[in-house]
C-alpha cells in the first residue's frame, strides 16, 4: 500500500514483514525511530512472535545477534556512526562466522569532532569487515533492499549492512509502498539456517583456527562474497518479478549509455545527482551517472562494464580516507582497464552540509572541461582552512575544531541527540 | 507542475518538523508526491529549526535542502533578526508570518512590498492556537492559512493529515485552528486577487 510515511518508520514496517524473531539494538541518532518504531511493534504484539532485547550497548546488541542467529533465529539490528565502531570486533565475527544478520546502517559522520550529521564514514570503516553493504538511493528502496537483504543473507548465510543516509533518508517524509504481508511472505520463505546451535545435537561455533586452517577459512570468507555477485542481481530480479519494482541490484545506469562523463555515487545523493544531470543533458552535455547499490562486494565487472566507454568519471562520495583521498574511487579505480576514463575523486557531503544542484552544476561543468583536480573536496572553505593553518604556525595554536567554530561564528556546536 | 517548494522556520518546540511532515500528507492524500524533512537533527527546544516540503506531480528525487522556497512560513517572529528566513524568497512567492503585529510594524514594509499583496500576510496564529488548539502551539493553524493563502491543497486534506499525526481531542483542535485559520484567511485574499487581477 502506498503510504507518506517517515523513511526510518517505513524500514521498521518492512523489517516487520521479515517476520524477524530477534531484535537486539542500543538507540542512537539517526538510527533511533527505525528501532523505537519495532520495540512498539513487538510491544503491541504486531510483530509476533519476535523477542526484542534491550541491549546495554552496541557491542551487546551485536553479540545478541550473534547468540540467537547462530540459535536459528531470524535476527535484525540497527545503528549508526560511533555504536558501529563501538561494534566493530562483533561485527566482524558475525560475519567471520557466516551469520545472516541484516543490520540498518543510519549513515552519519564518525567524530572527533563530534557530529550527528550524515555522511559514509561509518558504513565505509565497515566495507571490510565480510558484511554485504547495500546502499539505498531512496527510501523506497531502503524498504525494498530490507526485503531483500534478508533473502540475501539466508541464501550465502552471510550478513548484510544496508546502508540510508541518515536524517537525509531516515528522517525524510516520502511516499513509499509498504508491500502486503502475503508478498513478503511469498517472497521470503522461513529462515533455514546453514548451522545452529540446538542443545539435542551439540555443536560449538567458533573454533579457534591456527596457521593450518585460517587463509582457507578468509579465502572462503571471500568466495562466498564472489557469489553474492551472483545471488544479488537474482534476488533484485526476482523482486522485481514478485513487487513490479526495480530495487537493488549491484550497479544501475542512468543516462550513462552514450555519456562521455560519468557519475558515479552512492546513496540519496543520486537523486540530486539525476536532477542535475537531466538539467545539463538539455545543455547539450553528454552526461550520465551510475549508482553503485552494493559496495561490498564490489561490482567490478559492473562497473567495467558501465564506465568503460567513458572519457572521465567523477566519483562523488560521502567519506574521505584521510591519508589517500577516495574510497570508492580508489575501487572504481581498479574496475577499470587500459585505455581506462580518468576519475575525479569528489569527497562531497562530509557532516552533513548539504549537496546542492548549484554545486553538483558546476562541479560537472569544471569536470567535462577537465578542469577538476584529481582529489576535489566540494565546497570547501579554504579562506576558513587558510586561517587556521596560519594560526598553526605558532606552536600552542590550540584545538583546529574549536578555532574554526569561532571563526565561522558558532559559539558551539550542536549537542548530541538522544 | 513543476516542483512547489516550501521552507518553514520556527523554534524547537513548535511543531516545524511536524507542520512539514502534515503538509507533505495532505499533498500526498491529494495525488500528489511528496517530501517533507527536517534541518537536519537541530531539533532542541527553543533553537531556530528549518524545515522543508517538496511537492510536485512527479517522483521527488532531490534530497538537497530548499533554498529558493515558493512559500514561507514564519512561525516565529523572533527569528527574523537573527535568521535570513527570507533567504530565496522570490518576488511571486507566499510568505506567512505568525505575528499579531502587520508587515510595517516588524519593519518588513520594504519586503512586504516586494510581494504580491495576495500572496503575504502576517497572522496571529499563536493567539488563535491558544483559543482553539488550548496551547500556543502555530503550526495547524498556519496550515489552515497556508491552505487558503496557496490554494495549493484542500482544508480538508490539511485536516485529514493533522488526524494522520495526532489523534482525539488533540486532532480536533488542531483542525478547529486550521479551519479557523482558513476561515480567517480565505475572504480578505480572495478580495485582495480579484482587485489584483482587476
Amino acid at each position: 500500500m502506498r503510504t507518506q510515511i517517515e523513511g526510518s518508520r517505513a524500514v521498521a514496517r518492512a523489517v516487520a514483514l521479515a517476520r524477524p524473531e530477534v531484535i537486539s539494538a542500543y538507540p542512537i541518532s539517526p538510527q533511533t525511530h527505525i528501532v523505537e518504531a519495532l520495540s512498539e511493534m513487538v510491544k503491541t504484539a504486531e510483530l509476533a512472535p519476535c523477542e526484542y532485547i534491550n541491549v546495554e550497548s552496541e557491542f551487546g546488541a551485536m553479540s545478541v545477534a550473534i547468540g540467537a542467529s547462530a540459535a536459528g533465529a531470524r535476527t535484525y539490528t540497527a545503528t549508526a556512526s560511533q555504536g558501529l565502531l563501538y561494534m566493530a570486533e562483533a561485527v566482524y565475527n558475525a560475519s567471520g562466522l557466516g551469520l545472516p544478520i541484516v543490520m540498518t546502517i543510519a549513515n552519519r559522520a564518525i567524530g572527533a569532532p563530534i557530529n550527528i550529521w550524515n555522511d559514509h564514514s561509518d558504513s565505509m570503516s565497515q566495507r571490510d569487515s565480510g558484511w554485504l553493504q547495500l546502499y539505498a538511493e531512496s527510501n523506497q528502496e531502503a524498504v525494498d533492499m530490507h526485503l531483500q537483504a534478508f533473502r540475501i543473507a539466508e541464501e550465502l548465510s552471510l550478513p548484510v549492512m544496508v546502508c540510508m543516509d541518515g536524517y537525509v533518508l531516515t528522517h525524510a517524509y516520502e511516499q513509499v509502498d509498504i508491500p502486503a504481508q502475503e508478498q513478503v511472505d511469498a517472497f521470503l520463505p522461513p529462515f533455514e539456517p546453514q548451522q545452529v546451535l540446538d542443545p539435542d545435537q551439540p555443536m560449538s561455533i567458533g573454533a579457534m583456527v591456527g596457521p593450518e586452517a585460517f587463509t582457507e577459512v578468509r579465502y572462503l570468507a571471500h568466495l562466498k562474497q564472489m557469489r553474492a555477485l551472483d545471488v544479488i542481481p537474482e534476488v533484485a530480479a526476482y523482486f522485481h518479478t514478485a513487487f513490479g519494482r526495480v530495487a537493488g541490484g549491484l550497479v544501475q545506469g542512468y543516462r550513462s549509455e552514450d555519456a562521455d562523463t560519468i557519475v558515479v555515487a552512492l546513496g540519496s545523493v543520486l537523486g540530486t545527482i539525476k536532477d542535475t544531470i537531466d538539467e545539463l543533458r538539455e545543455t547539450g552535455m553528454r552526461i550520465g551517472a551510475v549508482g553503485i547499490k552494493t559496495f561490498r562486494p564490489f561490482p567490478l565487472a559492473g562497473i567495467h562494464a558501465m564506465l568503460g566507454h567513458a572519457r572521465r568519471v567523477v566519483v562523488v562520495e560521502r567519506a574521505v580516507a584521510i591519508g589517500i583521498g577516495g574510497i570508492v574511487a580508489l575501487n572504481v579505480r581498479s574496475a577499470l582497464t587500459d585505455p581506462a576514463p580518468r576519475v575525479y575523486t569528489v569527497v562531497a557531503g562530509l557532516g552533513g552540509r548539504a549537496i546542492t544542484t548549484a554545486s553538483l552544476r558546476a562541479l560537472f561543468r569544471d569536470a567535462a572541461a577537465d578542469r577538476l583536480q584529481p582529489l576535489t573536496f566540494l565546497d570547501l572553505n579554504t579562506a576558513l582552512v587558510e586561517r587556521e593553518l596560519q594560526r598553526m604556525q605558532r606552536r600552542r595554536s590550540g584545538p583546529h575544531a574549536e578555532n574554526m567554530l569561532r571563526d565561522v561564528g558558532a559559539i558551539a556546536a550542536s549537542p548530541v541527540l538522544g | 507542475m513543476s516542483t512547489f517548494q516550501v521552507r518553514i522556520h520556527g523554534r524547537g518546540g513548535q511543531g516545524v518538523v511536524t507542520a512539514a511532515e502534515m503538509l507533505s500528507i495532505a499533498a500526498f492524500r491529494e495525488g500528489r508526491h511528496a517530501q517533507a524533512f527536517p534541518s537536519f537533527g537541530s531539533e532542541r527546544t527553543g533553537a531556530p529549526v528549518v524545515a522543508f516540503c517538496r511537492i510536485d506531480d512527479h517522483p521527488i528525487r532531490s534530497h538537497e535542502p530548499v533554498v529558493a522556497p515558493d512559500a514561507l512560513i514564519v512561525q516565529d517572529s523572533t527569528l527574523l533578526h537573527q535568521v535570513d528566513v527570507f533567504n530565496g524568497l522570490g518576488a511571486d512567492g507566499y510568505l506567512i508570518v505568525n505575528t499579531s503585529k502587520s508587515f510595517a510594524d516588524l519593519g518588513l514594509g520594504e519586503l512586504a512590498r516586494r510581494l504580491r499583496p495576495e500572496r503575504r500576510l502576517t497572522l496571529p496564529a499563536s493567539e488563535i492556537a491558544r483559543a482553539t488548539v488550548g496551547r500556543p502551539l502555530p503550526n495547524a493553524v498556519l496550515l489552515g492559512a497556508f491552505a487558503a493563502l496557496t490554494e495549493l491543497i484542500s482544508l480538508d486534506s490539511v485536516r485529514a493529515a493533522i488526524g494522520e499525526k495526532f489523534s482525539g481531542a488533540v486532532a480536533a483542535r488542531n483542525s478547529d485552528g486550521a479551519a479557523r485559520a482558513y476561515a480567517t484567511v480565505l475572504p480578505p485574499m480572495k478580495e485582495l486577487a480579484g482587485a489584483h487581477a482587476d
